[in-house]
């Protein structure tokens, strides 16, 4: 009997990327930003037609392309548009805030889009908010990014003056403003609330939810926070068809992405490459390897300080992408891949991760405000072996405690870099313990 | 909090900036920033006003600036808030000075990504040069603070002095940019070595036509 088998579905492409697949042909900025040179990479062409297509096909095309949000939670990004009202029944306006609030430690990839690609972010911020039928755009930029913010206030007029925002954007009949606000300096207002918040000119603090930001955000109106790079690769998608993006990375994981790699790597550096590249193919093809040799690599952070570490083992093959690097007990977070070699004081550098997180937290609720300052003055002691065995224990215990139980994620990115050491490096605090001078259990002869 | 800023006096404080009021530029300039807000949510302004403000106070004392509270109450009465509210966004924001600070405010990021790529130099340096952190030097000319991540891990270690980033920096060419500042002299902006942005030392590994053209990849879509 002859089986019935269907044909194998052939692998999914995980890089690496061709230049013509890439989104942000200037992300170095060896070409000047402006909207002229802009256009002539492809920006602005012929947005109206964009969108002429519809406003539900727009989303429905953006969900199609499988886009997951890339500010790290990796929430599909066409159905997050899809939950902003329709009409306004009470005649609040819609609004759209960009989170160009970028801060997580080893991530810097909006600060590439923003100087050297800027039209790329605000021609999305015109499809974007008028697929969700938005008034009006505000980008948050964070207030360190001085020649960044410039750039984008520049880029915005030239756009103005083109006539592709404000009344009549493109020629379409639709009415929409793009805005700047610069932040001034608060990791906390990269979370989707304090940024609202502190849009409104408050302390960012976030706020509980619900009501979550699509029913009543941005001055109490349906407002949806997105990425910088999640909004500037729209338009491309668009242009190109969703089945185009689709074809890059593994099922659920679709999409070219922009990797910013740190650390003990030969050449640093930020690159666009396909979704799912397998972690020593980014790192060979891209940054001349690890520092020292592949046998010298003893963790990697892959995505951003809020994400637990990955020993050496583990990462080599594994594919950079959400369900991959979740797979492993850690995440793809914001692609920032922070590689650590066998130089590194391991405890050394998480600990100063906590006495980031220690120095960001916004106070407002006790778990994280005393637990973050808690954990790293342990995390300092365990550093220096000063400590006892049983600490490690407590440490843990403690993390899990801060975990799930504060309003926004802080407290939880706080714990997870702590948790990951404790999982991996655990005989390495226990050896500093018991060189400090511990009493050490001795065998019995 | 021993590494809180140090609030000057407030009499004489009140003496030197009781009578704040923008220049006619920066006064322009609050109007156009108040605009950007719906009517009745001139609130949201008091970030950037806070920044013009800071950096009005810093013109008019040859510094970076700072917020004396006068001035943070001159803004409470522009957008018509209490002067509290005012207050607690300087006080929760990292980038508003509460204490005047020196003619270069050097902010070194020690944060994970710059430490591995060797920030302790950076450190070095700046304490060699007579640096200390949170401090001003006598001749108020540099003030060091240690910062969080700046967010440009790529060209880590980094600095941000002023208004301008200085990036992939070692011990030597860190204290090469403090001599030029001292000289006088404006050091280069950016990467340290010889290398484009974040692209990789030595050239890209991608979207080599970009380098000499503004290429359109456009032709080559499938």
């Amino acid at each position: 009997m002859a089986e019935d088998t269907a044909p194998a579905a052939p692998p999914p492409f995980v890089g690496p990327l061709e230049d013509k697949d890439r989104i942000f042909t200037n992300v170095y900025g060896f070409q000047d930003w402006g909207i002229d040179a802009a256009m002539k990479r492809g920006d602005w062409d012929n947005t109206k037609a964009l969108l002429d297509i519809g406003q539900d096909t727009i989303i429905d095309r953006i969900k199609a392309s499988g886009l997951r949000g890339r500010g790290g939670a990796g929430f599909p990004t066409g159905m997050k548009w899809s939950f902003m009202p329709k009409e306004s029944k009470d005649g609040r306006p819609s609004f759209l805030v960009i989170n160009a609030d970028e801060s997580e430690p080893g991530s810097c990839k909006d600060r590439e889009i923003i100087r050297h690609d800027p039209h790329k972010l605000i021609e999305g911020a015109l499809v974007a908010g008028f697929a969700m039928r938005a008034r009006a755009a505000y980008i948050y930029i964070r207030g360190e990014f001085i020649y960044e913010a410039k750039v984008l206030f520049a880029a915005v007029e030239q756009a103005y003056a083109k006539g592709f925002l404000g009344k009549n954007a493109c020629g379409s009949g639709y009415d929409f403003d793009v805005f700047v606000h610069r932040g001034a300096g608060a990791y906390i207002c990269g979370e989707e609330t304090a940024q609202i918040e502190s849009l409104e000119g408050k302390k960012g603090q976030p706020r509980l939810k619900p009501p979550f930001p699509a029913g009543a955000g941005l001055y109490g109106c349906p407002t949806t926070v997105n990425n910088v790079e999640s909004i500037a690769v729209a338009p491309t998608i668009l242009r190109r068809s969703p089945e185009w993006f689709a074809s890059f990375g593994r099922d659920n994981n679709k999409g070219t992405k922009l990797f910013q790699i740190s650390g003990h790597v030969n050449k640093p550096c930020v690159v666009e490459e396909s979704m799912g590249i397998p972690f020593k193919e980014l790192i060979d093809r891209h940054c001349g390897g690890i520092r020292g040799g592949w046998d010298n690599l003893l963790a990697v952070i892959p995505g951003g300080s809020s994400v637990p570490l990955v020993p050496a083992a583990q990462i080599m093959d594994a594919p950079m992408d959400f369900d991959g690097l979740r797979a492993l007990g850690s995440g793809l977070g914001t692609a920032a891949v922070i590689v650590m070699d066998k130089s590194t004081d391991i405890v050394r550098a998480i600990s100063r991760l906590s006495y980031f997180y220690k120095h960001e937290s916004c106070g407002q609720c006790t778990p994280c405000r005393e637990g973050t300052g808690w954990m790293w003055r342990v995390m300092e002691r365990l550093r220096s072996g000063e400590a006892d065995i049983s600490e490690i224990d407590m440490l843990q215990e403690v993390t899990k405690q801060v975990e799930g139980h504060t309003i926004c994620a802080l407290g939880d990115a706080a714990a997870w870099p702590i948790q990951g050491l404790i999982r991996h490096f655990r005989p390495e605090i226990e050896r500093r313990i018991i060189e400090r001078g511990a009493p050490v259990m001795e065998a019995a002869e | 909090m021993a590494d809180a800023p140090h609030i000057p006096d407030e009499a004489e404080t009140r003496a030197r900036w009781g009578a704040f009021a923008w220049t006619e530029e920066n006064a322009a300039q609050a109007e156009k920033v108040i605009a950007r807000y719906p009517a009745g949510r001139q609130q949201s302004a008091v970030m950037p006003l806070l920044d013009l403000a800071q950096r009005q106070v810093g013109a008019e004392t040859q510094t970076q600036g700072w917020l004396p509270v006068p001035v943070m109450e001159y803004i409470a009465r522009q957008l018509d808030m209490p002067y509290m509210r005012v207050y607690e966004v300087a006080t929760f924001y990292t980038m508003y000075n509460l204490a005047p600070v020196g003619r270069y405010h050097v902010q070194v990021c020690g944060t994970t990504p710059c430490m591995l790529r060797g920030s302790d130099d950076v450190f070095a340096a700046c304490k060699n040069k007579g640096l200390v952190k949170g401090a001003t030097t006598p001749d108020g000319l540099f003030t060091l603070t240690e910062v969080e991540c700046l967010g440009a891990c790529a060209n880590a270690p980094m600095v941000q002095i002023n208004d301008d980033n200085f990036e992939d920096l070692t011990y030597d060419s860190m204290g090469a940019i403090l001599d030029d500042l001292a000289a006088g002299k404006q050091p280069k902006i950016g990467p340290q070595i010889d290398r484009q942005t974040s692209c990789p030392e030595g050239g890209p590994t991608t979207l080599k036509e970009m380098v000499t053209e503004n290429h359109d990849y456009r032709g080559e879509w499938a």
